[in-house]
């Protein structure tokens, strides 16, 4: 199971990768959504895909899925998604400031350097 | 008394001279500031008669004891030459300088605060013992040399001056530092006296030969060596009085100070002789070679010093030799070349103060516009005479007794038979002779084509008078001095010269007398040197009645090749290779730098893992494959190749839910429900942003990326896929330590009550992260806010609006 599983997260974050090095803003986000995913299933099968039931105390269960992989992945998506909500306000302003989403447009110009 | 103050106190008198210079304007402020190096000097002459006996005295101030780094002022015989120079000297240029420099013109606050800082900080290299305090003071000269070269700032030449001077010297002064810190760890202190003692053990360190190369580095550039020479001419655009303080009879021989201070460590390695011979003779050739190209009289003045700094190495250099054969004639040497160190600081700074006045009195200092000064200007005339033929080396000057034994030296340098000194040492003298030759022209040179020959007054620019006395008289105390010191050698040798040359061979001499060496002018018809010299000053005569056949041999040597295009084409070269280099990586287009950034870590991360050998894929530890999971899976890559090769940008934002939606079906399956709640929320929420946001947002466009920049794209994004896919079996197969969750497991119920392991991780076990989680979604709820409302400029709102 973790080998497909990497497999799947191995291709999130090609796709996420090849997203972002493109010349548009927004599949630059759109990258960093699919980076994101790739970060969380890969936090989630490192800690081991075992476990019959889920982490909540019920009569009989031993065998628990491992819960602190969970809580980290649960603060991790919290956060991403702040950070995915920023960018996206971010590009819509600098769209209508500077009227183009062309990194390669976006550069500094000597002034600043 | 604790003598270790005194080094400080010029530069604690500078503190006072700004208020000096303010408030008492009746007054020439030179003449406070003389007070300092005068009482000094009076001071330090105290010393001789310990010094005659061979002691020393060691004066100690506390200043990083636990790094054992400490002030300590070390007088022996060597320091204390200096620093007689320096008070003495010192004080001469100050009292020339409150003639020199005018009360109303010049800002003389600046002007004498920078002289005293600069006194302090020679005093703190011939005194220190210390090697950490002894670099500190060291470029304070540096620097204070720098403050005094541009003087007036106004002027390009003087900050070009100022500039080259200050790198070439501050590259020499770390590289010394370098050679301190490598002492520092084959003998363990900072102190030269006991890396004195521990020499013989020295020798054999592996770094011993590094070390000599970088102090010899420090040496050469400050004391104006080959090739290193060139920021001197160039600090001639520093006042007259400093010239002749800094650049003539101090701060120039600073390095020479460190070869003599450092002979007894290095002296019996045979690179050392090499090296210092060798540079210091081919530097005394090409300074006096190019000397006589020179038009500027304070140019000439330069290379001149160039050349006799390159004379009082090399005679160092020789004197070396002395540990490895007991011939009397190198014991000579270093005699020789202390003695000739305090002749040509007092007939250097002679002729620089005649310069200035010259300068300041006919308002040029182009030898061309000058000529027959002679019967205007006749003290000038006498002193430069004065100091010209004891530069020529002829008698009755202090420059002949040196020039001599600088003769016998290099003559008896072709004996020696170590180090292939039999094969080459015939070069020596051979080279000597010649350039004392040199020497003997441009003094001649620099002393008629001033004085002699016809009045040219109608080209210059003031009326030339003589310089009043008080000008006069700094200059005809150094000459009286250059005539004393002929006739009274011996004296001298006994009071300062033999204690300093047993400073620097101290394992030769239990006692300065013992130093056998008694000066003397007349060494009769069989003598070589007497030969020679008379051979230098028919051949010199001859030379210099014939300057104008062969000068024009100087325009031969193309200007492209001279070593100071050599220093500018560094400097711009560097400056313009730096620049080019960072544009060339600096493209300014975030996808670059995203591709060094991605491209780095995959491949170093890649190439780790395999070098290591740490790939390792463990079947048996991996959990049991389901149905389920692998239509999952195929539906979360469809949905991500969606999301990359949609050209509609719904489509896409649809997708990316998808790649949530079916990432939160994982999450399901791998038994993660808080996580599975979450994360549909989260994506409905997101992909809600995203179609709020659409209608704002730009089409998906590729902006006319080429196939060739999606292929190595791809190929880049492989590879970071590959080295994720990688590691993540690699560390998966190769746990080291068992999860601690089974601690949670235990004591959920028992130590914080709840059922729901996750949720009580994240509220109890480690509450501190949900607590700045939350503090994050605020922020970013702050900035969204802000970002959406603030408008800074107005020209950005009348751009919203349209």
């Amino acid at each position: 199971m973790e080998l497909l599983l990497a497999i799947v997260i191995g291709v999130l974050f090609t796709a996420a990768v090849y997203l972002i090095l493109s010349r548009s803003l927004l599949k630059i986000i759109l990258g960093t959504g699919l980076l994101s995913h790739g970060a969380h299933l890969l936090i989630l099968t490192m800690g081991g895909l075992g476990g019959t039931a889920p982490p909540v105390l019920a009569d009989g269960v031993t065998d628990f899925a491992d819960p602190l992989p969970q809580a980290l992945i649960l603060t991790a998506i919290v956060i991403s998604f702040g950070v995915t909500a920023v960018m996206l306000v971010m590009a819509y302003r600098m769209y209508a400031v500077h009227k183009t989403d062309n990194m390669n447009e976006l550069r500094g110009n000597d002034e600043h350097d | 008394m604790e003598f270790v103050l005194l080094i400080f106190l010029p530069v604690i008198f500078a503190l006072l001279v700004p208020f000096v210079a303010k408030y008492l304007k009746g007054i020439h402020t030179g003449w406070i500031v003389l007070l300092v190096p005068l009482a000094l000097f009076i001071y330090y002459l105290s010393f001789i008669p310990l010094m005659m006996d061979g002691g020393h005295a060691i004066s100690e101030l506390k200043w990083i004891p636990s790094l054992g780094i400490t002030f300590i002022s070390y007088i022996d015989g060597l320091s204390l030459l200096f620093t007689l120079l320096i008070t003495g000297i010192g004080s001469l240029v100050v009292l020339y300088s409150v003639f020199y420099m005018d009360k109303k013109k010049e800002d003389l606050g600046s002007f004498y605060v920078y002289l005293l800082i600069f006194m302090t900080a020679m005093l703190g290299v011939v005194q220190s013992d210390n090697t950490i305090t002894l670099y500190l003071f060291w470029e304070l000269t540096s620097i204070s040399s720098f403050l005094l070269i541009g003087y007036w700032y106004t002027r390009d030449k003087s900050r070009f001056g100022a500039l080259k001077s200050m790198m070439i010297t501050v590259f020499g002064g770390l590289m010394m530092l370098g050679a301190f810190a490598l002492l520092s760890i084959m003998g363990n202190t900072f102190s030269i006296r006991e890396l004195i003692a521990q020499a013989p053990q020295l020798v054999n360190e592996p770094y011993f030969t590094l070390a000599l190369a970088l102090l010899l580095l420090g040496a050469f550039t400050k004391s104006a060596q080959f090739p290193f020479y060139v920021w001197l001419p160039d600090a001639m655009e520093a006042p007259t009085p400093v010239s002749a303080y800094l650049h003539s009879a101090t701060m120039v021989k600073a390095g020479i100070y460190l070869v003599a201070r450092f002979t007894p460590i290095f002296g019996t390695s045979s690179i050392w002789i090499w090296l210092v011979t060798g540079i210091g003779l081919l530097t005394l050739f090409w300074g006096s070679f190019f000397a006589i190209k020179q038009t500027d009289l304070k140019a000439i003045l330069a290379f001149s010093t160039v050349s006799q700094l390159g004379l009082i190495m090399s005679l160092l250099g020789a004197g070396a030799i002395s540990y490895h054969t007991t011939d009397a004639v190198f014991a000579l040497a270093t005699y020789a070349a202390i003695f000739h160190l305090i002749n040509h600081a007092t007939f250097k700074g002679g002729l620089f103060m005649i310069a200035g006045i010259i300068d300041h009195e006919t308002g040029t200092r182009d030898i061309r516009k000058l000529g027959g000064l002679m019967s205007i200007m006749p003290l000038s005339f006498t002193v430069a005479l004065i100091g010209s033929l004891s530069m020529a080396g002829l008698p009755p000057f202090n420059g002949f007794l040196s020039k001599e034994m600088f003769l016998d030296s290099m003559v008896a340098l072709q004996h020696f038979e170590l180090f292939n000194f039999d094969t080459w040492g015939i070069l020596f003298p051979i080279v000597a002779w010649i350039a004392s030759v040199f020497t003997f022209t441009y003094s001649l040179y620099f002393l008629l084509k001033t004085f002699a020959g016809q009045k040219k007054l109608e080209q210059l620019p003031k009326q030339p008078h003589e310089a009043p006395i008080g000008m006069l008289l700094a200059p005809m105390i150094l000459a009286s001095l250059v005539l004393i010191i002929f006739f009274i050698p011996n004296l001298v040798g006994k009071w300062i010269i033999k204690p300093a040359v047993m400073a620097v061979q101290p394992t030769l001499y239990a006692n300065p007398q013992t130093v056998n060496v008694h000066v003397q002018a007349w060494h009769g018809f069989g003598s070589t040197a007497l030969w020679l010299t008379i051979g230098i000053i028919a051949v010199g005569s001859l030379f210099y009645v014939t300057i104008p056949k062969w000068q024009p041999l100087y325009n031969i040597q193309p200007a492209k090749l001279s070593l100071n295009e050599g220093y500018d084409a560094l400097m711009r070269g560097s400056d313009r290779g730096m620049n080019r280099l960072s544009r060339l990586y600096m493209d300014g287009v975030i996808r670059t730098y995203l591709l060094y950034i991605f491209a780095f870590l995959s491949v170093a991360i890649i190439a780790v893992l395999f070098i290591k050998d740490a790939f390792v894929i463990d079947m048996t530890s991996f959990a049991a494959i389901s149905l389920y999971s692998i239509l999952n899976a195929i539906i979360l890559v469809l949905a991500v190749g969606f999301v990359v090769f949609s050209n509609n940008r719904l489509a896409a934002i649809i997708s990316l839910g998808g790649v949530g939606y079916s990432v939160a079906l994982f999450f399901v399956i791998f038994k993660a429900p808080d996580l599975a709640l979450t994360q549909l929320v989260i994506e409905t929420v997101s992909v809600a942003l995203f179609l709020l946001a659409f209608k704002h947002l730009p089409a998906l466009n590729s902006h006319g990326e080429t196939a060739k920049v999606k292929v190595v794209n791809f190929i880049i994004a492989l590879s970071v896929g590959v080295m994720v896919t990688l590691v993540a079996l690699s560390s998966h197969s190769q746990k080291l330590i068992p999860s601690i969750s089974q601690y949670y497991k235990d004591t959920v119920a028992t130590e914080a009550g709840g059922g729901n392991i996750v949720n009580v991780i994240l509220v109890d076990y480690r509450g501190f992260d949900t607590l700045f989680e939350i503090a994050v979604l605020a922020i970013a709820g702050i900035a969204v806010l802000g970002m959406i409302r603030l408008r800074v400029s107005r020209k950005e709102t009348t751009d919203e609006n349209k």
